[in-house]
């Protein structure tokens, strides 16, 4: 019964492999803590996903993101967005992609949200600074002190671009310098913080051992300075999960993921303060379930138009297998580590 | 048994506290000592468990320490190093012998 309630790891073009069913249920793990069924604690992060559009094809991209992709964000339903937002205290907005700049409503996003008084977060794969169709983003970002989150898997050319495309890792480094001209990462008001992702079927070690290292080695190599590095574990679907198929690495890694569950990490995930909204107005408990097709459920409205925090702060959550990707370890959130 | 070494004997490693808990809980509990950040950091120490799992030619312990020192952020050149580290001391162990080698030489011939 309980498995029924569970997602699949992977998207529905895949046949589930029989292997599968030899890993625990994440519900029951969670019912072995006290933890089931896991519900919301509250809507503290309003999250924005405004499509698919980006101007780079990553290697573990778990929203399977790209130039080609036309999933994108209408007027309305950032509008719709916005009046929701507006029914919570949700105190932070956070809005990713694809690469979220390049959708026609990004900007409204932000001035709309910022006029409701709540701080602000654009997740960037840096790239798109330096585009010539968005040459006035970064000062657009820091006249609003819109709060950065900016990926960048390792401090070195070659595992950046291997995950990320040839070229990608000198043109951070570019995006990088121009945000630190501006102040970010050395004003207080403008917050620039990295993402880590392992580039490989490894989990992330240590958050803050990773980040003296970044620190160190970005500022003796490129005299770069940043404010936090969020270490997030690659869970295992869409492209990530592809490339671990595809290596022989999908049950080791796996296998790691439910052997490291955190029952501290599971108590702080993220989806329990967070509300996802997809580019359709579609609700989700977290992205990572908006890319499985996977929206709230068990009563709770599943779209924008429909918006009632009554209903939403203390839904319960839809969980499946990847969801031992935020309980590993330290815990795995968009803001890093949990536990 | 058709080979000795089998991959998925390293997560069986648990096994050998069967019939010795007190002996494996010691062991554990050092091993776990060990490698907590002091003195060296846990990257430095996970380099250090690389190098020293290629002079003892331990596929296990290659296994678990390539992956360790990826987590713990080491890079492949940083990797390389490291092996090169415990190969070079392997070698100038070997080398060094040659000293004993001379000596006799020295003393058996005329």
């Amino acid at each position: 019964m309980e498995a029924q309630l569970e997602l699949p790891t992977r998207n529905a073009h895949f046949s589930p492999r029989p292997s599968e069913r030899r890993f625990p249920s994440f519900n029951s793990r969670l019912a072995r803590h006290g933890l089931h069924p896991l519900r919301a604690t509250g809507i503290e992060v309003f999250q924005i996903n405004v499509g698919k559009l980006c101007n780079q094809t990553c290697r573990h991209c778990h929203v399977d993101a790209g130039p080609d992709r036309t999933e994108r964000m209408t007027r309305d339903t950032a509008e719709a967005c916005i009046r929701a937002l507006e029914l919570t205290d949700a105190p932070t907005v956070d809005i990713t992609g694809g690469a979220p700049e390049l959708n026609e409503n990004f900007r409204y996003l932000v001035d709309a949200s910022k006029a409701l008084g709540r701080h602000v977060m654009d997740r960037s794969n840096l790239t798109v600074l330096l585009l010539r169709s968005q040459s006035d983003l970064a000062e657009f970002l820091a006249d609003r002190e819109v709060e950065i989150i900016a990926s960048l898997p390792y401090f070195l050319a070659e595992r950046t671009d291997a995950q990320r495309g040839a070229g990608v890792f000198d043109k951070s480094i570019q995006a990088l310098k121009l945000l630190n001209r501006l102040g970010y990462g050395r004003d207080p008001a403008l917050r620039l913080n990295l993402v880590y992702n392992p580039t490989g079927a490894f989990l992330p070690g240590d958050q803050d051992a990773l980040e003296r290292e970044f620190k160190r080695e970005l500022d003796r190599r490129y005299q770069i300075r940043f404010d936090r590095l969020f270490a997030i574990t690659n869970l295992p679907i869409s492209r990530f999960l592809d490339f671990l198929l595809e290596t022989g690495n999908y049950e080791r890694y796996m296998e790691r993921l439910v052997n490291a569950f955190n029952p501290a990490a599971a108590r702080a995930v993220m989806c329990r303060n967070t509300l996802s909204v997809g580019w359709d107005g579609q609700l989700y408990d977290c992205d990572f379930n908006q890319m499985l097709d996977e929206t709230v459920a068990f009563g709770a409205p599943n779209h924008i138009r429909d918006f009632s925090p009554e209903l939403l702060e203390n839904r319960r959550i839809v969980t499946g297998l990847h969801c031992y990707g935020c309980t590993a370890g330290a815990g795995s959130s968009c803001g890093g580590t949990t536990a | 048994m058709s080979h000795y070494y089998d991959d998925h004997d390293l997560s069986r490693f648990g096994d050998m506290g069967r019939n010795a808990p007190d002996l494996w809980d010691k062991f554990n509990d050092w091993y776990q000592a060990t490698f907590r950040e002091g003195s060296l950091t846990g990257r430095e120490k996970a380099l250090i468990a690389l190098g020293v799992a290629h002079a003892l030619q331990c596929p296990y312990c290659i296994d678990a320490w390539s992956q360790e020192c990826l987590e713990k952020g080491s890079n492949l050149d940083q990797m390389t190093e490291a092996v090169h580290v415990a190969a070079a001391i392997r070698g100038g162990a070997a080398l060094v012998h040659g000293v004993q080698m001379r000596k006799r030489n020295a003393q058996l011939s005329m």
